[in-house]
């Protein structure tokens, strides 16, 4: 046998004192880590295929198990690290490329954390949301150029389709096939209970939830998974997307393994077969191509329907951004390179793009500064992490922010970036019915709606704190914010003063 | 640092006077209506605008200009001659008084558009006038227009406001409405452009309040084409105003229903016609909502009009007697002028009382 050259970053360590050898732990684990031993009547554990998933933990009732970091180590190098060797040694035994999943893990610079949000003091009062109403309600969509009235003086209303938000956040595009029926339906519910939306991603919609039409957003990616006539007009907006944070350049991925039977109905592609979206839509090389297919969905959808068209945050994100906003597109969404994936190669998710605090201002100035900033509205996500996160992105200019991780969190992920393995053992990113099962919609739409009225409870208090009782007086609100340890051309591109100016 | 440079909240005093038959007034009474508020301010700003005051100029626009030296005013007047006919110019009468120091020169000029620069920029007269506003205070170093209406005119300065009344000889002119404004920045404004009205054509704000919404606001209206150079919330309430009611053709009413938005609660609660009238307006123009406490009265050709927040964070208070209306920051300050005033009135948040002159006075 080969030699294995890869060494489990993490140990499995059970207190044997308290196992009671119930064997939770093992008919919990997909990865196949746990099991039991019966001469020596004793759990044992294979830490080479942990994913570091904590269900077992969670899930062990005498909290007989944690996981810990192994201190297993190859000679330091601050050069060749342990991840750097780990993945030459994974390419010479596979020639394969190297997969990952969810949101680049990297240290590099998270901007938010380096953003502080205003207050007021003695000038002007702050407001308290428990005793004044604080609003948060959103609308999304181009705005009309002109005012046009009646004869008798009434405004017309000329507004392009909107749509309307009880809180700036939506969940973000996560496919039927990359997450579970159940995960969908999770989500499906609580964007409908909150009046928020969420997004069917690439790959169609499961006919199950076409009900949930008003709170969903249909996505036409370039592999068009799933895409027909009927599933247009069902959802309330139809996003177009061009690139994704994670993994610009490229398109999607959806191993074989989770195209089951369900999954190649609603994708409208063969059984087992692997889903790689194309890296370009083969009908958009240019921008007028975009346009085409702008107009191409919205006569598609009798024009009801406002048409986003997403984005990967990259290099020259503003200019890109700014043929979009005259495209005919009413929402652009940006996704900054933290944004999560079911599945990406490695190098691309933790290489490529820009962050979404950058990319946000950047695109918000050159819009103002052409004169179309109400031509569209502006989503980002990739990463919103919390409240804070959010108050930051809608003062820097967005109207409204996507939240996919964050969400998928709620739901129990505990981010072992495993889910192009397809073995979830939370139930959300796998399609096998052993492991889907274990995510209760009721549950799972409860949790969401839990998260997003606690995030909305504290936006309305810092938007409070600051005077502001309404949404829209925050967006764009740049004095809110001060940036700390940025540097003069860090604070130039975002647009805010140092904090202590 | 000079204003401009760095935001400047401010508490304030307003008051306000108007015969709504157009009949003139000296501006004697709306000194005394300011000064009974002295408290309100503390000495470092105060101002009027008098509207009706240049009866025998009222087809051309008065432009009031701050200039730090003769340079910038040279440099101005060249503008001004290149693009507009002057049919006057002066020196704005002021009286030495001990309390106003440090005065910059001040002019006007009554001027008309040179009807070929007109037609050559193809806008509007007013658009016209305003981006020459616009150029000058931007890019002309120490000049500063501050008044640019026609038959109406601001006066202001670094000061107690009863001071800067006299400092102007305001009892010297008359005029069918007044407004007034008294200063408690909380940083020393180094100029006297920082000073309250605020004022673009006809159209004048006085403003007692610190938005919250500011820079939102700020960002929404300099993509519009304006120029926030004094970073003033009574600045950007100018602007939108003038965005709101000359550019996009809303009336005064709606334009309110715009700046203090009704709740989406109150909104709910309205028959349908309304209601689908305010959640298009906030849809629309949610960059020109204006939130955190402000008081403000806007002077215009043919009226006043006051506004609170949409949570009334400041007070202010309407009166009348016969043809007269008053609006204050407190009572007492239409008590001095107007011992017997009746309908004493606190306008709730968000609700404009708006004052017109009677049809068909001129």
């Amino acid at each position: 046998m080969a030699i294995n050259f890869i060494e489990p970053l993490y140990e499995v360590v059970r207190n044997q004192d308290r196992c009671i050898k119930c064997r939770v732990c093992e008919n919990q684990c997909s990865n196949e880590v746990h099991r039991y031993d019966s001469d020596l009547k004793v759990m044992l554990s294979d830490e080479t295929k942990c994913v570091n998933c904590h269900r077992c933990v969670a899930l062990c009732p005498t909290k007989a198990l944690k996981i810990v970091k192994s201190d297993n180590c190859f000679k330091e190098n601050a050069n060749w690290t342990q991840a750097n060797m780990t993945s030459i040694y994974k390419q010479a035994d596979t020639a394969g490329v190297l997969l990952s999943s969810m949101g680049n893990p990297e240290p590099l610079p998270v901007y938010w954390d380096k953003i502080l949000i205003n207050a007021s003091q003695v000038t002007n009062p702050p407001i308290d949301p428990l005793r004044e109403p604080m609003e948060t309600r959103t609308f999304l969509g181009a705005k009309p150029k002109d005012i046009v009235k009646d004869k008798s003086g009434n405004i017309v209303n000329n507004l392009p389709p909107q749509l309307e938000l009880s809180t700036p956040i939506m969940f973000s595009a996560m496919s039927y096939g990359s997450i579970s029926y159940n995960a969908h339906e999770s989500l499906a519910r609580a964007a409908t209970e909150l009046g928020i939306l969420y997004n069917t991603g690439e790959g169609g919609l499961h006919e199950d939830f076409y009900k949930y039409g008003p709170n969903t957003i249909v996505q036409v990616a370039s592999g068009r998974f799933g895409v027909n006539k009927d599933f247009l007009n069902t959802g309330a907006a139809i996003e177009i997307k061009m690139g994704q944070g994670a993994k610009p350049g490229i398109g999607g991925h959806l191993p074989g393994q989770k195209v089951t039977a369900d999954v190649s109905k609603t994708r409208m592609i063969p059984e087992g077969s692997d889903a790689i979206s194309p890296a370009p839509h083969h009908d958009i090389y240019s921008i007028e191509d975009l346009r085409q297919l702008v107009y191409s969905l919205k006569e598609a959808s009798d024009y009801k329907k406002p048409v986003i068209v997403k984005i990967a945050a990259v290099h020259n994100v503003a200019v890109i951004a700014s043929g979009i906003a005259r495209s005919g597109a009413d929402i652009i969404a940006i996704d900054g390179f933290r944004g999560g994936t079911g599945a990406a190669p490695t190098r691309i998710r933790d290489n490529v793009g820009i962050p979404i605090e950058l990319a946000l201002a950047t695109v918000d100035k050159r819009l103002r500064d052409e004169g179309i900033r109400d031509n569209v509205s502006l989503v980002v996500g990739g990463s919103i992490r919390s409240s804070a996160d959010v108050v930051k992105a809608i003062a820097l200019g967005a109207d409204a922010c996507y939240i996919a991780t964050g969400a998928l969190l709620a739901l129990g992920c505990h981010l072992c970036r495993s889910c192009h393995l397809g073995r979830c053992n939370w139930g959300i990113a796998t399609q096998r019915p052993d492991l889907t099962k274990r995510l209760n919609p009721d549950v799972g739409s409860q949790r969401l709606v839990n998260l997003i009225e606690a995030w909305t409870h504290e936006i309305k208090e810092m938007m409070g704190g600051m005077g502001i009782n309404s949404i829209e007086a925050l967006r764009g609100n740049r004095l809110m914010l001060r940036g700390v340890g940025l540097t003069e051309k860090e604070l130039e591109i975002l647009g805010i003063k140092h904090a202590g100016e | 640092m000079l204003e401009g440079q760095f935001r400047n909240p401010s508490g304030c005093a307003v008051a306000a006077m108007i015969s709504t038959k157009g009949r003139t007034f000296s501006g004697e009474d709306i000194i005394k209506s300011i000064a009974v508020m002295h408290d309100r301010s503390n000495g470092l700003g105060g101002g009027f605008a008098g509207y009706g005051i240049y009866p025998e100029y009222k087809d051309y626009y008065a432009f009031h200009v701050f200039y730090t030296d003769s340079i910038a005013k040279k440099q101005c007047e060249e503008f001004i001659e290149t693009y507009y006919d002057i049919v006057n110019l002066s020196k704005v009468p002021t009286r030495q008084i001990k309390e106003i120091t440090d005065a910059p020169l001040i002019w006007r000029y009554f001027v008309t558009p040179l009807k070929t620069k007109l037609d050559a920029a193809q806008l509007s007269e007013e658009e016209y006038v305003i981006r020459s506003v616009f150029k000058i205070n931007t890019q002309i170093d120490g000049a500063y227009i501050f008044s640019s209406g026609k038959n109406m005119g601001v006066f202001k300065a670094v000061g107690f406001p009863e001071d800067v009344g006299r400092f102007y000889m305001l009892e010297n002119y008359e005029g069918y409405s007044f407004t007034a404004h008294g200063r408690y920045p909380t940083n020393t404004p180094g100029w006297w452009g920082g000073a309250h009205p605020f004022s673009l054509l006809d159209l004048s704000v006085v403003h007692n309040g610190e938005i919250s919404s500011y820079d939102a606001n700020r960002r929404a209206m300099e993509m519009y084409g304006y120029k926030c150079t004094l970073q003033t919330d009574t600045e950007v309430i100018t602007y939108i105003l003038d965005y709101l009611t000359r550019r996009k053709g809303l009336t005064l009413e709606e334009s309110a229903g715009v700046i203090a938005a009704p709740f989406w609660e109150t909104i709910a609660r309205m028959p349908k016609d309304q209601r689908d009238k305010e959640t298009y307006l906030r849809n629309v123009f949610s960059s020109q909502l204006i939130t955190g406490p402000f008081s403000i009265i806007v002077g215009f050709k043919d009226g006043l009009m006051a506004l609170n927040d949409r949570l009334k964070l400041r007070s202010m208070v309407i009166a009348e007697k016969d043809d007269m209306k008053f609006i204050a920051s407190e009572e007492s300050a239409i008590r001095r002028i107007c011992k017997d005033a009746t309908n004493v009135y606190y306008p709730k948040g968000g609700e404009p009382v708006i004052i017109r002159l009677e049809k068909g006075v001129q």
